[in-house]
């Protein structure tokens, strides 16, 4: 006898569930293109001072949503902010020696460029400090100079900025905006020696093809730099692939500035030009408190002036724990073996040591040698625990200096920068 | 199969997709009021400026205030629809809503928008949004480290 029976009419419900659900869904992308694209329009209310609103601050045309298809992203990396679009990793998602691009933060300023076209992409060398101003195509770059491969750490200056009390403004980091990939490129001394440049050359500034947030074609949302002796550096590369593959969009394809150990703003990203300046680079993001820090150490909370503000150049030591992810409950008795990065900015990483009694006690990790100058290195360490109960393990990095990662928060500055406290971990022994 | 197996199958089969149907029907008319609640309530009306020639047009098509806070992801509260308006044309609500000051950092905040962002003057707005922002985005004391929360446990193999 034929039954359908109760397993049958749950299949069917199930599935019913699921027409159901892509119907759904199709109406929420629906509507968040319609809020997107024209929240006020629909919204209708009239706005005060609306005649002072410019013409061009139509809302922005819609992107697409899912920035984890649109940027190929792993599912479990965090939106900070879609507009623009800011993303960063987890620590446990760090644990590649070489960070693949599916997690690497997102940094942006201003919008992703559109229609980038590799074929006209040209760069041009300008500035007080070049005997000529000259243009190579990306074909002529890549021909004429001699291609060197590096591992190159880019943390964003802010990366931690969550930490600060009292809380700094902008996208609120927390451990995962940090990545050491693989860069592919020419060096930058070797274009700018091709150039010519003069002995006044004190800075370089990069010039990018992304748009500002506000839609006005004549502001650069992001225009920084580095002084001269750090754009000379063998490390120093204009890159056109990343991980041995093209650069993704996000990533700033087709050419960017890599320059590791800085606060990755000083990597411009779809660089279309490079002024070698006879001063420092005066360009957007480069003054006020934008990447800068008090010269002289303040009292958390207090008003610097912008005169009293400094560059922020190599990134402080730091580590992070990317194996295991925080949460492990453990038996007892087993013994737990734990592995991340270290970094140091300009300098390397002399020792890495860890603890599992809030910071009472401190014990050698194992460290490895940089692949290279400004990569990251590799640290590992097997740990026992005496006892059940909960635990952190904590890391501290040392730079050849001897200067420590601080357990708590490091000096505040007014936008947040280099919060290089130590990784923490919650573990359980049951 | 005999006759009688047949009309049973038949019979079966019909009830079947009826109830199917009908599942259906019910879940995807569940699901359209989960999404438009707002079909079923007068929608809160946002505040208008007094003498609005659009007035009555504008009451027809608002969005309520409540939609419009989940759509941005703003908490719903007096200066909400001003700083939906002036603070989510250039960027998205989510740069606002991760950052917690009290008013000088936001007033602070908007000065450097006009100064660099091409912010424009938000007249006697600002101190509507200048209170929203810093009543419902207020600084919260951190200290100078803090515990380690959301954790997720699991077990390690």
């Amino acid at each position: 006898m034929f039954s359908f029976g109760d397993r049958g009419y749950t299949t069917i419900t199930i599935f019913i569930l699921v027409l159901a659900e892509r119907f759904y869904m199709k109406r929420r992308d629906f509507s968040k293109r319609l809020t997107q694209a024209g929240m006020v329009t629909v919204l209708g209310a009239p706005i005060v001072f609306s005649h002072k609103i410019p013409k061009r601050y139509l809302p922005v045309a819609f992107q697409d949503p899912d920035p984890f298809s649109l940027f190929n992203k792993d599912k479990e990396m965090i939106v900070l902010n879609d507009r623009p679009w800011n993303i960063e990793a987890k620590a446990h998602l760090l644990n590649d020696k070489i960070t693949p691009n599916k997690y690497m933060f997102i940094r942006n300023n201003g919008r992703i460029p559109e229609n980038i076209d590799k074929n006209s992409w040209a760069l041009t060398i300008d500035g007080e400090a070049v005997s000529k101003s000259k243009t190579y195509s990306l074909e002529e770059l890549k021909t004429k100079f001699r291609p060197y491969t590096y591992q190159l750490t880019l943390e964003c200056g802010g990366n931690g900025r969550s930490e600060f009390d009292p809380p700094a403004k902008g996208n609120q980091w927390t451990v995962g905006a940090v990545s050491c990939a693989q860069w592919t490129g020419v060096r930058l001394r070797d274009v700018l020696e091709d150039v010519g440049i003069t002995d006044k050359a004190i800075y370089i500034g990069y010039h990018a093809a992304d748009t500002h947030l506000s839609g006005d074609p004549t502001k650069e949302p992001i225009s920084r730099g580095v002084p001269i002796q750090k754009a000379l550096q063998d490390e120093t590369l204009l890159a056109y692939k990343m991980n041995g593959e093209a650069i993704p969009l996000a990533h700033g394809s087709p050419l960017r500035l890599v320059c590791g150990g800085w606060p990755a703003s000083a990597s411009g990203k779809w660089i279309s030009g490079i002024s070698v300046r006879n001063k420092v680079h005066d360009g957007a993001k480069m003054g006020g408190s934008s990447y800068r820090i008090p010269c002289e150490t303040v009292a958390p909370g207090s008003d610097v002036k912008a005169e009293n503000m400094c560059i922020i150049e190599s990134m402080p030591v730091k580590s992070l724990i990317t194996y295991p992810r925080s949460g492990a409950l453990l038996t007892i008795g087993k013994s737990l073996r734990i592995h991340g990065h270290a970094w140091a900015g300009e300098l390397e990483v002399s020792k890495v040591e860890y603890s599992i009694d809030f910071g009472s006690t401190w014990k050698a990790c194992t460290l490895e040698k940089p692949v290279n100058r400004l990569a990251w290195q590799h640290f590992t360490a097997n740990l026992q625990f005496p006892k059940k109960g909960y635990y952190e393990i904590w890391a501290r990095a040392t730079d050849s200096e001897q200067k420590s990662q601080p357990m708590v928060l490091p000096g505040w500055n007014p936008k947040g920068y280099l919060n290089n406290a130590c990784h923490r971990i919650a573990i359980k022994i049951i | 199969m005999d006759e009688n197996s047949k009309k049973q199958v038949s019979l079966l089969t019909n009830f079947v997709i009826t109830i199917v149907a009908l599942i259906g029907v019910v879940i995807l008319g569940l699901l359209y009021y989960v999404n438009n609640p707002d079909e079923w309530n007068t929608p809160d009306k946002i505040p208008l400026e007094e003498g609005s020639e659009k007035n009555e047009k504008v009451k027809d098509t608002v969005l309520a205030n409540s939609s419009l806070a989940k759509l941005f992801g703003f908490v719903d509260d007096v200066g909400m629809v001003e700083v939906t308006q002036n603070c989510t044309q250039c960027h998205s609500g989510k740069l606002v809503t991760q950052n917690r000051l009290n008013k000088e950092g936001w007033r602070a905040t908007i000065k450097w928008m006009q100064e660099t962002q091409n912010l424009w003057d938000l007249g006697k707005n600002e101190e509507l949004i200048v209170a929203y922002l810093a009543k419902n985005y207020g600084p919260e004391s951190k200290g100078r480290r803090q515990n380690l929360t959301n954790v997720e446990w699991y077990e390690l193999e």
